[in-house]
């Protein structure tokens, strides 16, 4: 049944979280000592020594995971060098309003991509088809950041509709949505066409036509349900997207989320706050794609999982 | 993560529609016509581009990186006839527009098309062992390949820079080594269904070792999609570049390239200086557009069932 299914998928999510805490703890040492590479300049070793102690970089490696592994699961991420301050807090902060855009980015994709898939779908080789086609094509080429800009430099400094940076009421969010969304509601238009022409060309969509069914009719009670699947997986790695492009999002328009702090941990070289942010958003992406599969469960009774 | 991070990307390339009157017929005509002009528009300015960065000393181009602030912000010259030398303006410290999105696009050129055989080459090689030996080798990769598909590329970029440091060779090795998974992936794939086939066995037992039907017979047969997987890796590692150096880790001041152009030019859109912003998008979009194009048709030529 699938219950042993979703038991084994759970189990699939430990082990990629656990994972990505060896990629980040690994990647950290690339260059040997980490701790040289957090030190003010001038620091003598006698602050390295206590820099070492205070972040549980001492010891054998072994060790400093163990350390850093069994943090993580109370909850506790380090110390932030640059803020001085708990790491967990200063990513909780930042949290909701990351979750809160980049699922608004990922709800616009959704709520326009398959209407226009649809309807490209629907009108094949036709003007709508061609604009749609086009229209996608050309914004999975814009590159996003680029595309932020021009908007603050239409809507906030050409036309003063809309404010430039900063948050605060809906409008502020306009500008950050749809440049976060751009891509990936590009990508899954395409993809929502392709996968109902697919459908569409099958014996039983044929044969509900020849019975005579109404077009609106075959189109969402027939070709979308069978075409939702692979759908439903592309707005789930989507969801992955946003959370990445959330770091160019709201360093452009100054957005206090998680992705500007990532931005600037890296420039204050605050490995635990970096660290942190990779693991947070490793989570958030693998639960997605936990509930991605699980949604599969639900819509498609074709397969059985064991 | 599932195995459902190993579907290519979604393309269109159903070859039967559902038509205006709602009858079934196919279009492979009108689709290949319309990709294959595309296609022969975007070859021609990828090659002008690439003709351009490869001959930039000797166009009579300003020198991308002088300075001159009393020449500061000019406009492009259509606008303002300021002269030959500043045809799209110049930016605000004074260097022309034109002669740094030739040289930025070498930047771009370079690093998209050497990341991407990069990539390729680690990821077929690691395709290869994990889908003809199996086992532990296979376990190992893709395991690993999971753990990384875990992190948005982007963030995995950040924390690898962040300890290697900036730089465009740095850049280069890290895009590189960390594009390896879908290459790994659909090799794999393919590698596995080969390797059920007869002519992988009839090879082993006329005495042929592994690695020789590996190199003879199975890369030549799996080679195909990772070609066409590159067409659209490439565009993604030039946007991945422009916006790390949009960031200021990618590529560092003064080499132009067109992410930090961006950057560069960002602080003055606020008065309403907008060329040296809008120009190096307009390449960005331009390049990145041509080579999906591009690999859009070559998927159409190679791939048998889209035919």
């Amino acid at each position: 049944m699938s219950g042993r299914y979703v038991l084994r998928r759970l189990g699939r999510c430990v082990f990629v979280l656990f994972g990505v805490t060896l990629l980040a703890f690994v990647v950290s040492r690339l260059k040997g000592d980490p701790v040289l590479l957090m030190v003010q300049p001038g620091a003598t070793a006698a602050d390295i020594e206590a820099m070492r102690r205070s972040l549980g970089l001492d010891g054998p490696l072994w060790l400093q995971f163990a350390r850093f592994v069994g943090g993580a699961l109370r909850g506790n991420l380090g110390m932030s060098i640059w803020q001085g301050q708990n790491v967990t807090s200063l990513l909780l902060e930042r949290v909701p309003f990351t979750l809160r855009l980049s699922s608004l980015a990922i709800l616009v994709v959704v709520a326009a991509g398959i209407p226009a898939g649809i309807v490209a779908a629907r009108s094949r080789g036709g003007a709508w088809d061609q604009a749609i086609v086009a229209g996608a094509v050309a914004g999975q080429a814009l590159p996003t950041f680029w595309v932020g800009l021009m908007l603050i430099y239409l809507f906030a400094v050409d036309w003063r509709l809309l404010p430039s940076f900063g948050a605060g009421d809906w409008r502020h969010l306009v500008m950050p949505v749809a440049t976060l969304s751009l891509f990936s509601l590009a990508r899954v238009t395409r993809l929502v066409r392709s996968s109902m022409l697919e459908v569409l060309g099958q014996d039983y969509i044929r044969t509900a036509r020849a019975k005579g069914l109404a077009t609106r009719r075959l189109l969402f009670r027939h070709a979308l349900r069978n075409s939702l699947l692979p759908i439903v997986t592309l707005v789930g790695l989507e969801y992955g997207v946003a959370l990445g492009g959330s770091v160019i999002t709201e360093t452009i328009f100054a957005l206090p989320g998680v992705g500007g702090l990532a931005v600037q941990a890296i420039f204050n070289r605050d490995f635990p706050l970096i660290q942190a942010v990779v693991l947070f958003t490793a989570a958030v992406f693998v639960v997605v794609n936990f509930l991605v599969d699980m949604v599969y469960l639900a819509i498609d009774p074709r397969v059985q999982y064991t | 993560m599932s195995a459902d991070l190993s579907t290519p990307p979604p393309q269109p390339g159903a070859e039967v529609a559902l038509g205006a009157d709602g009858a079934v017929f196919p279009r492979r005509a009108w689709r290949r016509r319309g990709g294959s002009l595309g296609a022969g528009a975007s070859l021609t300015f990828l090659a002008l581009l690439a003709a351009a960065t490869i001959v930039a000393p000797r166009l009579g181009l300003p020198d991308p990186n002088a300075t001159d602030l009393t020449r500061a912000m000019l406009t492009p010259a259509w606008l303002s006839g300021a002269g030959r030398h500043a045809i799209l303006g110049t930016d605000p410290l004074g260097r022309d527009v034109l002669s740094r999105l030739v040289y930025g696009g070498r930047i771009s050129l370079l690093v998209g098309f050497s990341t991407a055989l990069i990539a390729g080459v680690l990821g077929i090689a690691a395709g290869l062992v994990s889908g003809y030996y199996g086992g532990f080798a296979d376990t190992v990769l893709m395991s690993l390949a999971d753990v990384q598909l875990g992190v948005p590329v982007i963030l995995l970029m950040l924390g690898v820079i962040a300890v290697v440091g900036p730089g465009v060779w740095n850049l280069i090795a890290v895009l590189g080594i960390t594009g390896w998974v879908l290459f790994a992936r659909i090799t794999r794939s393919e590698v596995l269904a080969l390797r059920a086939t007869a002519f992988v066995e009839v090879a082993r037992s006329t005495g042929a070792t592994h690695a020789r039907v590996l190199w003879k017979h199975v890369l030549p047969n799996v080679v195909q999609s990772s070609i066409v997987l590159a067409t659209f890796t490439v565009p993604q590692m030039i946007l991945t570049e422009a916006a790390l150096s949009f960031l200021g880790l990618g590529v560092q001041p003064p080499t132009a390239t067109w992410g930090s152009m961006i950057a560069d030019g960002r602080r003055y859109l606020l008065v309403g200086v907008w060329w040296p912003t809008f120009f190096p998008g307009v390449m960005l979009f331009g390049t990145v557009m041509s080579i999906n194009l591009v690999g859009d048709w070559l998927r159409l030529r190679l791939d048998p069932r889209s035919r």
